[in-house]
């Protein structure tokens, strides 16, 4: 029985740009796309963690470091991408609990998650990076 | 149902819960130090750092920072799962992604412990 339900033919578009990806669709590829960044960049965060802990010299150092423009960009969107991935990952802990799962809630609680994502990043960016 | 074919011993499930559990942890974490940052402002390099000197902290960023590495492993290795699909090359990916965190566990240590 199951293997017959497996053969039918299934509608296939592989033509992936026409596609609009749904909030939660939208919210679930970033979770992927800001973990695997995060992790390409664990050197650099454990390096700027390292340099703020060493010596007087050295923290002022990686002060100076993110004293840039530039830098204090990407680190403000190194926290959105932390930001965004906590968030999205507390929906997921909540939807494994089945909190949430008709359509109407998680589209709401994607909703929420990008929202709370960036309210935090902007909180904590300005903490911190400012 | 479907009739699936088991074999062998490992069907995820302690990954499931693993990549879970560091999960809460990391959270827990995070919710930690941002309440520090928040309550105790450090704008000079003793004030930052007694924050990771003091006993607690050290043991829960290094509590971090392991959850954080088992936690990447069990998300990088689904990523290279699902996109690298010639498995010699995703076998060197894999091993590069452990011999990375192994590093950078070993990294964490002595960042932390020369505090």
């Amino acid at each position: 029985m199951a293997e017959i339900a497996i053969k039918k033919k299934r509608p296939k578009n592989l033509d992936l740009p026409s596609i609009r990806l749904p909030l939660p669709g939208i919210l679930s590829i970033l979770h992927r796309i800001s973990g695997a960044v995060l992790f390409l960049l664990l050197p650099v965060l454990l390096w700027l963690f390292q340099q703020s802990l060493t010596s007087p010299e050295t923290y002022a150092a990686a002060k100076a470091v993110t004293d840039g423009f530039l830098v204090k960009l990407i680190l403000f969107g190194l926290i959105w991408l932390y930001m965004h991935h906590f968030c999205a990952g507390i929906r997921y802990l909540l939807l494994d609990l089945h909190k949430g799962v008709d359509l109407e809630s998680a589209r709401l609680s994607s909703k929420i998650v990008f929202a709370v994502s960036i309210a935090l990043t902007l909180v904590v960016g300005v903490k911190v990076v400012c | 149902m479907l009739n699936r074919i088991v074999v062998g011993a490992g069907y995820g499930l302690k990954d499931w819960i693993a990549q879970r559990a560091t999960a809460l942890i990391m959270a827990v974490y995070t919710l930690i130090l941002l309440v520090t940052l928040g309550a105790l402002s450090p704008s000079s390099y003793e004030a930052w750092r007694a924050i990771f000197a003091n006993g607690f902290m050290q043991f829960m960023t290094f509590l971090f920072f392991i959850s954080l590495f088992y936690h990447v492993w069990i998300g990088m290795r689904d990523i290279w799962m699902d996109y690298v699909k010639p498995d010699g090359l995703r076998l060197m990916l894999e091993i590069a992604t452990i011999a990375a965190l192994v590093g950078y566990a070993g990294w964490a240590v002595k960042i932390l412990w020369r505090l």
